[in-house]
């Protein structure tokens, strides 16, 4: 079987005449969710390394006799609650009222930054209690799946101050509101990965 | 090498593990490759000084975003590191061929230098040179292919190359501070732990791998997003040439499968550097997670290595056939199919761990049934020529090199697949074979069809075609001739990394494989001197057309090199074969009347320096220089941040600037279409167009 | 005359002994038998494609090269139901054939099988170490370094571990190899149908001495196994803690020793020693 091309239209020329304008922002958002498609595959093979050496603790302490689930549940919530106050951010981002963007992004940061420092608290905490990261493989695994969840908040913390100076200086442009929009994306997804981590690594592992 | 090394347990706050002993100044073939490495350099960097070009270097080259520049500097790099990686080769070949004793200390290299060249040689050729090649390729052709005047992320595609050669930069210091790995190409762990490699040979190899393999990612999402927003009109999914299908396949690849050796890596690098127990043998660890996630990523990597050589082929065959693709639509599928099953098959890596039947013959059949897209790849490319008007160029002569090893490889596949064969074949000569048979014969090959017919396309002029097929020649000779012997050598039951054996049959048959060795040598040496050649006569091999090959597909739609804007108009495509369409409708290079002004990225220096601390970062974590690590870290967030504080990163070109160049152009076609029309070469006549084709 | 008949006999020889060496294609064993048929089954039946496609890799593009303008030029010919039906089908076939000889075999040669025979199965167990190979034979008693035998036509279940890095025990004439990994008992079931020396080694590259990582695999009548039991207790070279710890040191291109007496629980030990902190005891 061929295919034969019919001969093309008369005003055919092989070029476009007048060209569209390119969606670059477009552009990098869908890039920034292919991105993010990346780090679910990073997070999901920590997960992996979690389930298989999340039970080796080789006679150090266990997980559900160190945690205490409140103290965790406060963490959880401070990041919850920050996820909602980006969201408000955003809102008054489309309304272009760069200080209430400010003031919402501000409560971000505290809270994020709230969750990290709790998270800090119990790292110490457990490796004072004998639960270090070098101490067995179930540990090893529990570090480094909430640390590298811990070191993209910390990512979010940097780039959240390195956004409002951004704006601080060019105002609400295409650009920024484009970082905006990724970094909401990127923080909203680390939300959803803690709510993964809790459930597996804290309920499953205390239930 | 680590013996003669004393090992630093407690590195110095100012230097770390960095001694005076760290130097290889007693090994003499170290210091005089060094020195010879030493006055090279200076020799290159006092040229560009007296010449002054380090100027044009920065602004043309180092800070460049354009793709085209960006790829033709990856191809470069990679043909160096592959001089590397051959030597380690033909270092092994002799070794080997000369080995034959019972007891260790036959040959020329003792197993603490054998076992570093060894394992340096799969990191370089994979890593450094068969990674950079394939992805330089996708950066000249994919954007040109597709009708977009660069990738959609420019400044990231300077970061990906530059954070490529900081991993390359890596592993070649490590010829000479230092030592490089001795575990083999993927360090399986308890080996590459800290217990039984102590000194810094692993960090080199974790450092090197994981900032280039950082770049590799980011070029995956670019890629991606590239093809998938930035297509010119009209050129719907099914009308994409082959080649960015497969490389459209490879990046997806690459942003699914590089986050699992970004994780594994860097649990490697917790285990040396914090004392944790992800792979160690004891408290918890388990060395076989270590095998199954390098594997989860390892197998996805040998398709983002051959799916676009395939896409090469396919171009390749279709244009010299003078015939459209066979089987376009079957291809597609059959790379996709491919791309989904390449995840559920790494198991096939270690069949002998000792997993049961039922998984072990699962894994075996899922890697079979590879083998049937694979196949219906073949009989298409067979059936474009069939019935076609074959015409016997270098890029063709490689592709039938192709055809006629490939088979051979895909064949020894499937028995390794089969997990009751591998327990006899896994980790023999055999394997080696089998695993050189298809990234040579089927990748490497491919490569070099794509470099020899995209060549003009980059520079401006052809490669040599009567070097082009000495050079495949050589290598399909020396191919057979060191490959072969290793598949006998296999059946003899003879394993992989042996630094010495006593069984003086095998030796005839080493020797062979040695023999081979040195004709590839022969046609690396070729197309080195194909490629001086084609650049002293370059005003005879001149394309002036921008179609040399009376080609196909979009990307021989513009001048030869492209403008770097790539097109003055955006073309709107209607066949996927969109030149040959044009053409046959007499609407190529159709002048337009007017243009309009043109959007473009500026040049940028955020990549390099960024990657250069990422450098100083590498080095002193593989030295334990705290400071200087940390300090490097700092150094690449703060010009990250500097960089988006950046304005005014883009520009518009202006319409008389488009039309002064499109003029040109034109001028240059209608010169290549005369001498097409009578018939004559490009010749001195042309000498007025030198410039344009030089200043690629 | 009688000059190129001497030739032609040194010849064959050269070729026959060489031929011999093909180990896996000289089995001495029913596992390695089973091997070299699938291996040699495997290849004919993938040829039914390969042989098509390189002669057609050759043929087509010198058939329809650009100056044999008397053949057919169909230039927009680009699709055939009849023709893709066929390339597809064609693969398809042969790996279901395939796929059904990988399914049966991976059960029928699965090295966690025991192997049929009316004669009970005898327990070697193997310990890879820094580079040699330590065989422990729990029955008798006895242990030797990279040397073993075995009697002819008993099953043998090998029980393989590491007391260091990766290796894969591996004797080619007998068949299936098995990795071995601290902290983890593997099993390969061999058995050998027919006597003599054969060799043994590590597939699995462990580290600088790991070239000389080879053993002999004796295999020999019962009487001989007996006899060479014998030889063994009377090597008056107890498998002691202090001698332990001597063999634990790295050593290279070692050779065979014999060990009167071992203790008969050592082989898990070794394997406790890592595997006990994995249960957390």
């Amino acid at each position: 079987m061929s295919t034969e091309l019919s001969a093309p239209p008369a005003d055919y020329t092989g070029y476009v005449e007048k060209e569209q304008h390119h969606d670059y922002g477009g552009d990098t958002v869908f890039g920034f969710w292919i991105y993010v498609l990346s780090d679910v595959i990073l997070f999901a093979t920590l997960f992996a390394v979690f389930a298989v050496l999340g039970g080796n603790y080789a006679g150090t302490p266990e997980l559900k006799d160190l945690v205490e689930l409140d103290y965790v549940l406060k963490g959880t919530a401070l990041l919850l609650f920050s996820s909602f106050t980006f969201g408000i951010a955003i809102l008054e981002a489309n309304k272009g009222n760069i200080k209430g963007l400010f003031s919402w992004l501000g409560a971000t940061w505290v809270l994020g930054a709230g969750f990290l420092a709790m998270e800090i608290n119990e790292f110490i905490h457990f490796t004072e209690a004998g639960a270090a990261a070098w101490s067995s493989g179930a540990w090893s695994a529990f570090y480094a799946l909430t640390g590298t969840h811990g070191l993209h908040v910390l990512a979010g913390l940097i780039w959240l101050i390195v956004l409002v100076f951004l704006i601080q200086k060019e105002g609400l442009t295409e650009n920024n509101k484009v970082r905006l929009m990724c970094l909401s994306l990127f923080w909203h997804f680390l939300d959803i990965i803690w709510v993964c981590v809790f459930s597996v690594v804290y309920l499953m592992g205390v239930l | 090498m680590a013996s003669n090394y004393t090992l630093v347990t407690d590195p110095h706050p100012l230097y770390g593990k960095l001694t005076l002993d760290s130097f290889p100044y007693h090994d003499p073939v170290l210091v005089t490759t060094f020195a010879a490495v030493v006055i090279g350099s200076i020799g290159i960097l006092g040229a560009i000084t007296y010449f002054g070009k380090w100027k044009y270097l920065w602004k043309e080259w180092f800070t460049t975003v354009d793709h085209k520049k960006i790829g033709i500097m990856y191809i470069i790099t990679s043909l160096i590191m592959l001089i590397r990686g051959f030597s380690d080769a033909l270092l092994m070949r002799s070794q080997q061929a000369m080995a034959v004793a019972s007891e260790s200390g036959a040959g020329y290299l003792p197993p603490e230098h054998y076992d570093q060249i060894f394992t340096a040689h799969g990191v370089i050729m994979i890593f450094f040179v068969a990674m950079p090649f394939i992805v330089g390729l996708m950066n000249i052709i994919v954007p040109l292919q597709i009708g977009a005047r660069d990738v959609a992320f420019p400044f990231l595609n300077s970061l990906s190359f530059w954070l490529f050669v900081v991993g390359a930069l890596l592993i070649n210091v490590s010829l000479f501070v230092g030592e490089f790995a001795a575990t083999g190409w993927l360090a399986y762990p308890p080996l590459s732990g800290v217990d039984y490699s102590p000194w810094v040979g692993v960090d080199y190899w974790l450092w090197s791998l994981q900032i280039s393999g950082i770049g590799t990612l980011l070029t995956g999402v670019n890629f991606v997003v590239t093809i998938l927003r930035m297509r010119a009109p009209g050129m719907t999914l099914m009308k994409m040439p082959v080649f960015t299908w497969t490389s459209f396949c490879a990046n997806g690849l690459i942003v699914v499968a590089f986050p699992i050796l970004t994780v594994t890596l860097t649990l490697l690098t917790l285990d040396r550097y914090m004392g944790t127990h992800f792979f160690t043998s004891d408290m918890g660890g388990n060395q076989m997670m270590y095998v199954n996630l390098i594997w989860a990523w390892g197998h996805p990597e040998v398709y983002i290595l051959i799916l676009p050589a395939f896409g090469i082929f396919s171009e390749i065959t279709a244009t010299f056939s003078r015939k459209r693709l066979f089987g376009y639509t079957s291809l597609i599928w059959a790379t996709v199919v491919i791309m989904l099953l390449s995840f559920v098959v790494w198991l096939h890596h270690f069949f002998t761990m000792g997993a049961g039947a039922s998984v072990n013959a699962f894994f075996g059949i899922a890697t079979m049934v590879i083998a049937i897209p694979t196949g219906v790849k073949l009989f298409n490319w067979l059936f474009t020529m069939y019935k076609g008007r074959v015409e016997y160029t270098s890029p063709m002569w490689w592709t039938v090199a192709f055809f006629l090893t490939f088979s051979i490889g895909g064949m020894t596949g499937v028995m390794l697949a089969i997990p009751a064969a591998n327990y006899v074949l896994h980790n023999s000569l055999f394997l080696v074979a089998h695993f050189h048979n298809v990234i040579i014969g089927g990748a490497l090959f491919g490569y070099f069809a794509g470099l020899t017919y995209w060549f003009p396309k980059a520079t401006g002029f052809k490669l040599d075609e009567t070097l082009g097929k000495w050079a495949c020649g050589f290598w399909t000779v020396g191919f057979f001739l060191a490959f072969m012997p290793l598949y006998v050598l296999g059946f003899m039951g003879m394993t992989r990394r042996l630094n010495y054996y006593d069984n003086p049959v095998w030796n005839d048959w080493l020797m062979v494989a040695g023999l081979g060795a040195v004709i590839i040598l022969f046609g690396i040496l070729t197309q080195f001197y194909q490629i001086f050649a084609s650049i002293r006569d370059h005003k005879k091999n001149r394309d002036l057309t921008g179609d040399p090959w009376d080609a196909r597909t979009l990307e021989w739609t513009t001048s030869s090199p492209p403008p770097f804007y790539n097109f003055a108009k955006i073309p709107h495509v209607r066949d996927r074969d969109h030149f040959h369409d044009l053409k046959k409708y007499g609407l190529a290079h159709k002048r337009p009347e007017s243009y309009e002004r043109i959007h473009m990225p500026k040049n940028t220096w955020a990549g390099i320096v960024i990657s250069g601390f990422s450098l100083v970062m590498g080095f002193a974590m593989v030295w334990h220089i705290w400071w200087m690590a940390i300090a490097g870290t700092l150094g690449m967030l703060v010009s990250w941040i500097v960089y988006a504080f950046e304005r005014k990163k883009d520009y518009y070109v202006e319409v008389a600037e488009i039309e002064a160049i499109e003029e040109k152009r034109y001028g240059k076609l209608k010169k290549g279409q005369e001498l097409e029309r009578t018939g004559q070469q490009p010749g001195k006549d042309g000498a007025a167009d030198d410039a344009v084709a030089i200043s690629i | 005359m009688v000059n190129l008949a001497k030739t032609l006999v040194v010849v064959s020889l050269t070729v026959l002994l060489s031929a011999c060496d093909f180990k896996l294609f000289d089995p001495k064993g029913p596992i390695a038998e089973g091997q070299m048929d699938l291996l040699i089954i495997s290849a004919l039946v993938m040829l039914i494609v390969v042989i098509p496609v390189t002669i057609m890799g050759v043929w087509f593009p010198i058939r329809y090269r650009k100056n044999n303008t008397k053949q057919e030029y169909k230039p927009d010919w680009e699709h055939s139901n009849v023709i893709e039906a066929i390339v597809w089908t064609i693969p398809i076939l042969i790996i279901i054939a395939l796929g059904i000889i990988t399914y049966t075999t991976s059960y029928s040669m699965d090295p966690r099988k025991p192997i049929e025979s009316d004669k009970e199965p005898m327990v070697v167990q193997v310990v890879a170490m820094d580079w040699k190979w330590l065989f422990i034979y729990p029955e008798h008693e006895i242990a030797t370094v990279n040397e073993m035998a075995i009697p002819v036509d008993r099953p043998i279940e090998f029980l393989v571990t590491s007391d260091t890095v990766m290796n894969s025990f591996f004797i080619p004439r007998l068949g299936s190899q098995i990795y071995a990994m601290s902290g983890m008992e593997n099993r390969v079931h061999l058995m050998a149908s027919e006597e003599g020396t054969y060799e043994g080694l590590s597939a699995n590259y462990s580290g600088f001495g790991f070239s000389g990582m080879r053993f002999k695999a004796i295999a020999t009548s019962e009487v001989g196994f007996d006899e060479w039991v014998k030889k063994v207790k009377s090597s008056a070279n107890p498998l002691d803690e202090a001698t332990l710890k001597q063999l634990r040191v790295k050593s290279r291109d070692v050779k065979p020793i014999h060990y009167s007496s071992v203790n008969p629980l050592l082989f898990s030990e070794i394997i406790e020693q890592y595997a006990g902190a994995l249960d957390g005891q």
